[in-house]
């Protein structure tokens, strides 16, 4: 085995079994983290990103979801293999997770400070006044406006961006190593994003945290991420760094998503789009799962499931194209 | 939440005035001859039927009349003279001896509810599509399918004159123990829709984002379910407690009619019976202002518990 990375996802396959099938909605992902870096895991709606999160977290419902294969690994240790309490010691304490839809994911009876602080009351055996000093503290450090009179102030009566830097502070309060940001900025509009996302970045490097940033907004990515694992239909078909990616993709899935995105220098352009829908994922084709939407598709995608290739400066693209997907991209 | 309570007491007084006139009307409008009512059988001689007809202002007659009655009526009730029933006796004194005996038939009927039904509710919406959930589910459709006209003297039958668990009347001065079967049968109702509103209701916030929320912090599942997960499943569950209150203090007709319990709906039911109008809307008038007052209550009560109501 190579070097231990801080957390590690080693070929996980995940199904989901309903009553009206099996769905297969991951199906070998690997990624890794390691402290201090920023992984940015991108992708649609249904390929799987939140899923992988929510396996690291152990907070997947099971039932339905059944992890028939794989790993995580934090710190060397299989988290997958270990008892309920353990995993539950991990959550919040070394590894805490962010959500999308903060209003729903905060609870709406009681005020944010309690929130905030019941973890450390729980878990830390603090007093409720230290407690809420805490929980002033960290609405401070998440940029709160007049932290001490809001501490008891309930969910509702914030702001979208507010509540989502309350969620963040509750991620905070048992200084986690490792936050997951699952779509942090989705539910937000576009000028609460930046700060958001200027907010995490910021804490992550204040506080020495790694961080999974999960999104399907290649713009939120491109300041903030070290590295990026493009997921399709349960798998990672790209990874590499962020500069790399961004200026020659070599996956045709990711070369799509970056030219879907609208440019303000390019005028008169009909805005591409990637053609097709993703895939019910209780019938994933065969092959390459992309290939009926994939323009350089050819026999041997429908045939041959195609491997994670190496290119040089350590990417990694799962196309049985990906030199030439490549090559064309960084032509262009 | 002052503004609140005060427009609502306004709301009241309106409401208290319109119920009133209604069933003072209602229990009026269908009698021919008030007089011969109140005497019966018996002939009446000019003279009683004068002094009567003076006594009660039957002399005014009309529209003008009927609103002359009522408003006299109502100021001997707001000074808390509820006159006195077909009968003679003071329906003021009838009620302060019902009152005690309907209000702890009511309180078991809620201890049974709140303890048996919000308890299994809970555990019912925990455990869904298990046999505990499914057994509850086919019985309080069984209780809810069943009338309180038949499961009461069922229950009467059954417990208390076959197996003798329970006496199976109550009478005049009855014991606690004496009221707890009918308070049982009387809270059943309650107790099946508290069980499957409770049920629903942790159901349904289990699955809420919140609790995924809790769960990534890493606290205990114990603490989940009995913290996050019941302070939110109870806010609809309490707001019906507290209707179901103010019902079951006004006075189950039918329960202590058929375990002969001598509170607020028998003596309601007899008035009824006996076209003694007074009576009823004596009774009637008083139900409708503790109904308002529950009412009130549980409008403050669901404010405290969801942060997210407040009234302006």
């Amino acid at each position: 085995m190579a070097t231990a990375h801080l957390l590690e996802v080693d070929d996980l396959h995940i199904e989901f079994r309903t009553r009206d099938g099996v769905a297969k909605v991951i199906n070998g992902v690997s990624y890794h983290l390691d402290p201090g870096e920023t992984l940015a895991v991108l992708g649609e709606s249904g390929s799987g990103k939140s899923v992988t999160a929510q396996a690291i977290m152990g907070i997947l419902d099971m039932p339905p979801a059944v992890v028939t294969a794989g790993e995580i690994r934090y710190q060397g240790r299989n988290l997958l293999a270990r008892p309920e309490e353990e995993r539950r010691q991990v959550r919040g304490r070394e590894i805490a997770m962010i959500f999308q839809d903060a209003l729903s994911a905060l609870n709406p009876v009681f005020p944010v400070g309690w929130q905030i602080g019941e973890t450390l009351r729980q878990r830390e055996g603090l007093s409720r006044s230290a407690a809420r000093n805490r929980a002033v503290e960290l609405m401070d450090l998440v940029r709160i406006p007049a932290a001490r009179e809001r501490v008891g102030d309930y969910p509702h009566q914030f702001s979208g961006g507010m509540r989502q830097r309350v969620m963040i502070a509750m991620a905070l309060a048992m200084n986690p190593k490792v936050l997951i940001a699952d779509e942090p900025t989705t539910a937000l509009d576009v000028t609460v994003q930046a700060q958001i996302m200027d907010l995490l970045a910021d804490l992550r490097r204040d506080l020495d945290m790694a961080m999974i940033l999960i999104t399907h907004d290649l713009g939120v990515v491109a300041g903030v991420a070290d590295r990026i694992a493009v997921m399709y239909a349960g798998r990672i078909v790209e990874h590499a760094d962020v500069r790399s990616l961004y200026r020659a993709p070599a996956h045709p899935y990711t070369k799509g998503l970056l030219e879907s995105i609208p440019r303000l220098d390019v005028r008169g352009q009909e805005l591409a789009t990637i053609r097709g829908l993703p895939p019910n994922l209780m019938r994933i084709p065969s092959g390459c799962p992309f290939h009926p939407r994939c323009p350089y598709a050819q026999q041997v995608c429908v045939d041959v499931v195609p491997h994670d290739l190496a290119l040089d400066d350590g990417r990694t693209s799962a196309c049985h194209f990906a030199q030439e997907v490549r090559d064309a991209s960084a032509r262009r | 939440m002052f503004r609140f309570v005060v427009r609502r007491l306004l709301q009241m007084v309106l409401a208290f005035f319109g119920t009133t006139l209604i069933v003072y009307a209602l229990m009026f409008a269908g009698q021919g001859d008030p007089i011969q009512a109140l005497a019966g059988e018996r002939p009446v001689t000019e003279a009683q039927r004068a002094y009567l007809t003076e006594k009660y202002n039957l002399d005014r007659t009309g529209v003008g009349g009927f609103f002359y009655r009522y408003f006299d009526y109502v100021g001997n009730l707001l000074r808390g003279d509820l006159g006195e029933s077909l009968t003679g006796r003071s329906i003021g004194e009838i009620l302060t001896t019902a009152w005690p005996v309907t209000l702890k038939l009511a309180l078991i009927a809620m201890a049974v509810t709140i303890v048996v039904g919000v308890t299994a509710g809970v555990v019912a919406g925990m455990r869904r599509a298990s046999i505990f959930d499914n057994s509850t589910l086919l019985l309080t459709l069984l209780v809810l399918g069943i009338p309180t006209i038949v499961l009461a003297p069922l229950a009467q039958y059954l417990l208390g004159v076959k197996w003798q668990v329970f006496p199976p009347t109550a009478g005049a001065q009855p014991s606690l123990y004496a009221l707890l079967l009918p308070g049982i049968v009387l809270g059943s109702l309650s107790l099946a829709t508290a069980l499957r509103l409770t049920r629903t209701s942790v159901a349904e916030n289990l699955r809420a984002d919140y609790v995924r929320t809790a769960k990534s912090k890493g606290l205990l599942r114990r603490r989940i379910v009995s913290v996050h997960v019941l302070r939110n499943s109870l806010i609809p569950v309490v707001t019906f407690l507290g209707v179901e209150l103010g019902n079951l203090m006004s006075g189950a007709i039918i329960t202590e009619g058929v375990f002969n319990i001598p509170g607020v709906g028998f003596n309601l039911f007899r008035g009824i019976r006996t076209e003694d109008g007074p009576l009823v809307v004596g009774i009637v008038s008083v139900l409708v202002v503790v109904y308002l007052v529950a009412n009130l209550l549980v409008d403050v009560l669901y404010a405290v518990l969801d942060p997210r109501i407040r009234y302006e």
